[in-house]
């Protein structure tokens, strides 16, 4: 796992998180792991093709995912289970749109494919070369998990566009 | 939240009104709760760049805050409809991704400025002010420790 693939993941998450939840936020664990990751609730998954490839999953539960959306709009939103996705959705757009731009400033060129819902028990299971970091971010309204698979493309790259975002 | 100095539309002393374009909820009532803060009113929200060309229509606004990506239509391409059929249109696209391509490609389809997300409500506010350029005006100026009196915002 190459960290200066995964450092704009973590940097932007912490940032994003702390400025829309307007709190400090403290990262509880964090683990490298090879066993196929347990979705915890709501997930949404990323995936990154390019001259960098790999996924991102962002998993809240429901309860948390509807505190998140009400702390970052500042008012009260009705519970639903579309208030639950949008916000998994969002946050994973905000956080990855973040990264991705820290990663184009430093050259890499990609395409970053629409969040999709992880709804599968287990994710993909990793391998030597897609080892997971796995970290979780504690905040007043619960925690985030974010799942990172990411490694340089062995594939010529030269032309593909940089996805668009939220 | 941070109270602003109050912004101002210069030829009527209205509030400046805006349409707030994203598929989020939570971004939309996000960015109406700093466009009060600014003093300014919410005349519309939509959810898609297909519904926002439809609101702008409809409402006239001042200022259109749009995100980027949106089912049914993209924000860049609903901003150069919007454009194309009404050039005193100010467009500011608000997206998570804030590399050059990107910021390059809205304003050539003409949006004015471009904002990224987190938005920080300082940085909304001084965008607002300068794509209002002289139609806009800081009312309470002696709030925001300007001069008394002080008149556009470019």
């Amino acid at each position: 796992m190459k960290m200066e693939l995964i450092q704009p993941f973590i940097n932007a998450a912490d940032a994003v998180l702390a400025q829309g939840l307007q709190t400090r936020l403290s990262i509880g664990s964090l683990s490298m792991e090879e066993e196929a990751y347990r979705r915890k609730g709501m997930a949404a998954l990323v995936r990154l093709t390019g001259d960098i490839e790999g996924r991102v999953i962002f998993d809240l539960d429901k309860e948390t995912a509807v505190r998140v959306a009400r702390r970052f709009a500042g008012a009260e939103l009705p519970e639903s289970d579309d208030l639950v996705r949008e916000t998994v959705f969002e946050l994973a757009n905000q956080v990855i749109g973040n990264a991705i731009t820290s990663l184009n400033d430093q050259g890499f060129h990609f395409r970053v494919h629409p969040p999709v819902l992880h709804a599968s028990e287990h994710g993909p299971k990793g391998s030597e070369d897609t080892e997971q970091l796995v970290m979780c971010f504690e905040t007043e309204s619960g925690n985030v998990f974010m799942n990172i698979v990411m490694r340089y493309s062995h594939v010529q790259s030269q032309g593909m566009a940089v996805g668009g975002h939220s | 939240m941070e109270q602003f100095a109050t912004m101002k539309r210069s030829k009527d002393g209205q509030p400046i009104r805006y349409l707030v374009v994203d598929d989020s909820v939570f971004a939309r009532k996000n960015l109406a709760r700093m466009i009060e803060t600014f003093g300014g009113q919410l005349a519309g929200e939509a959810g898609d760049g297909a519904a926002a060309i439809t609101e702008y229509d409809r409402i006239n606004p001042d200022i259109v805050l749009m995100d980027i990506t949106m089912p049914q239509m993209e924000g860049i391409e609903a901003a150069e409809k919007i454009v194309q059929k009404h050039p005193e249109a100010r467009v500011v696209m608000v997206s998570s991704v804030g590399y050059q391509e990107n910021i390059v490609a809205a304003l050539q389809r003409g949006a004015r400025h471009f904002v990224q997300k987190p938005v920080k409500p300082e940085v909304l506010y001084e965008v607002i002010k300068y794509v209002m350029g002289d139609d806009g005006s800081v009312a309470n100026a002696a709030a925001a420790g300007a001069p008394e009196g002080a008149g556009s915002m470019k």
